[in-house]
């Protein structure tokens, strides 16, 4: 029987209030790029019900374990990672998403298991061999991993979402009796930016850089995103400048982010920013600098004067929306 | 005696546009300005601001790398550190065989904290500290924007995908620093002098008496990446709506 899976997956699944993140579709498509494997996710939730339903309804998932624990409450690597070290053996593969939730958690795991970790999985060559961007995505590693058991995280900007099931699939309840730490306690969480489009996830981004020179000037911005139905990004020069949150910065060290259209309003494109918007499908550059190095990378390029730019076109993409009764 | 234990590597400084070598075995470093990584300094600077408060009692900067590191731990000491040790390798490690090695400095130096950078900006893997943390069986605070110690506790705020994220960590514990942890201080001229007196302590594996893991990732080979091709300039915002609708993105 050729379909005799070769590989088994457990892709740990990344979830918030209830919610199961995209990153882990994500990490499913990665999964199944890996030739005749099974494929489980992993919830582990004080309340894995919602979460575990909606894992299931990924396609080409075979199982949905869960670990439902009170101290599994909030995302504590030194606490889930003992969880998942105990469900490893089952498995060839560990995955998780490459979001600061399996950046933390993930490594962990590895350490626990003996093993080095493959970091931000681009593209699958094989079970055992992949790409990877190093040097702020200025090179590409072909990596191969030799060890008992691959660990790795999924750049998720470099993969679609898994499509929905016809079917869900089977949810099982793992009971594990592993001594937690109580070393690391949560204290609290401050989202600062809930009212726009999820910046990881979005289809449309517009993103300012220290050319817009203070907070009160990214309200043009603002305005722009919300006739695009756009998320807001920003570049490291203006959350250092304070003008927006630190949650918002998209770059090497802040968020990898894959769009199909990406705006970026006087930003001149420091390497470390090019490295987080690569993947976006269009890249469009308002500069009033021409040889500043975003215009490099960018598809639809203008030079000019942002403040005035981008009031016109913000009317224009309004006036369009209105006239052609579509959806922006 | 209350000690941190900073790690600094030396890597390809961050202004630097890295060239793939045309066999594919890396990138070019021959030549090329070197400096400390730049969230090792981060980390360095939190650990001498909490000595400046007076919370610790000695920092120890800690390499593993080649002979040339040296440069960056005598960089670490002019800006504060009161001594540094290389563990001298070859061949540059992978993180679980670096976790290993920090492992043994940290049993040999109990330090009350360990602060490393979230990542290398170099291979960019993000593992040594969460790596440590696990060997040692103590907390890890990943990617801290604030840390703040009490007594037996650090309380730090982490920068994760969603906002901000305070955890509390009973120490000692493993700290990485995200950018925005602090801004490092310049090293001035009569500190660069003064760390030339200050102990730096080259050992090697051998010595440290380090068993490391076999090897569990290997580079099969390094590539530029791929390029986008060269795009269209527009004169105005009319025109750049037209292009956008050629797309077919709006």
């Amino acid at each position: 029987m050729s379909a005799m899976p070769v590989s088994a997956i457990l892709i740990i699944a990344e979830h918030a209030q209830g919610r199961l993140n995209a990153s882990t579709a994500k990490c499913v498509r990665c999964a199944q790029a890996i030739e005749r494997a099974a494929i489980d996710i992993a919830v582990l939730a004080a309340d894995v019900g919602a979460i575990a339903a909606q894992a299931a309804q990924l396609e080409g998932i075979r199982r949905v374990v869960t670990i439902e624990r009170p101290e599994n409450a909030e995302a504590l690597a030194a606490v889930l990672a003992p969880q998942i070290v105990a469900l490893a053996p089952q498995y060839t593969h560990v995955l998780g998403p490459s979001t600061t939730f399996g950046k933390d958690l993930m490594p962990r795991v590895a350490a626990l298991l003996g093993v080095s970790q493959i970091s931000d999985i681009m593209a699958v060559e094989s079970e055992r061999r992949f790409r990877r961007p190093i040097y702020a995505n200025n090179a590409v590693a072909t990596v191969e991993a030799s060890g008992h058991i691959v660990v790795a995280t999924v750049r998720t900007a470099s993969f679609q979402p898994a499509a929905a099931a016809a079917k869900a699939a089977p949810i099982e309840p793992a009971t594990l009796s592993v001594a937690l730490p109580a070393h690391t306690r949560f204290v609290s969480r401050s989202q600062v930016s809930v009212d726009r489009p999820d910046l990881q996830t979005a289809a449309r981004v517009v993103s300012g850089g220290r050319a817009l020179a203070s907070a009160e000037n990214f309200q043009i911005l603002y305005h722009l995103a919300d006739a695009l139905g756009a998320a807001v990004g920003a570049s490291r020069a203006a959350v250092d400048a304070g003008y927006v949150p630190n949650d918002l910065q998209v770059g090497q060290t802040g968020k990898i982010i894959a769009p199909e259209l990406y705006i970026a309003l006087g930003i001149s494109g420091a390497i470390q920013h090019l490295t987080g918007i690569k993947d976006a499908r269009t890249i469009v550059a308002i500069n009033k600098d021409g040889e500043a190095p975003i215009f490099e990378v960018a598809d639809i390029g203008l030079v000019g004067d942002l403040f005035q730019i981008v009031p016109e076109l913000e009317a224009l993409i309004r006036a369009r929306t209105k006239g052609s009764g579509a959806k922006a | 005696m209350n000690r941190i234990l900073v790690g600094i590597k030396r890597v390809v400084d961050f202004s630097v546009r890295v060239r793939v070598k045309p066999d594919g075995s890396g990138v070019v470093t021959d030549g090329v300005k070197m400096s400390i990584n730049p969230f090792d300094e981060i980390a360095l600077e939190e650990a001498l601001r909490i000595k400046e408060r007076g919370l610790a009692d000695e920092i120890i900067a800690v390499s593993i790398g080649p002979a040339e590191a040296q440069q960056q731990l005598r960089t670490a000491l002019a800006m504060g550190a009161d001594r540094a040790v290389l563990v001298q390798v070859g061949e540059p490690l992978e993180p679980l065989a670096l976790a290993h090695v920090l492992l043994e400095l940290v049993q040999q130096h109990q330090p009350q904290l360990v602060i490393l950078g979230k990542q290398a900006i170099d291979d960019d893997n993000g593992q040594t500290g969460q790596m440590l943390a696990a060997l040692w069986d103590r907390p890890q605070a990943t990617f801290a924007s604030k840390l703040e110690l009490d007594g037996a506790h650090a309380r730090v705020t982490r920068e994760v995908d969603a906002g901000l994220e305070t955890v509390e960590v009973d120490l000692p514990a493993v700290v990485t620093t995200d950018l925005r942890l602090n801004e490092p201080r310049y090293v001035k001229l009569p500190d660069i002098m003064k760390a030339k007196r200050k102990p730096l302590d080259v050992t090697t594996l051998a010595a440290l008496g380090v068993t490391l893991p076999a090897a569990s990732t290997c580079t099969l080979k390094v590539e530029p990446p791929p390029v986008r091709a060269r795009g269209v300039r527009v004169a105005s915002a009319a025109e750049l709506l037209t292009a956008l609708e050629q797309r077919g993105v709006l």
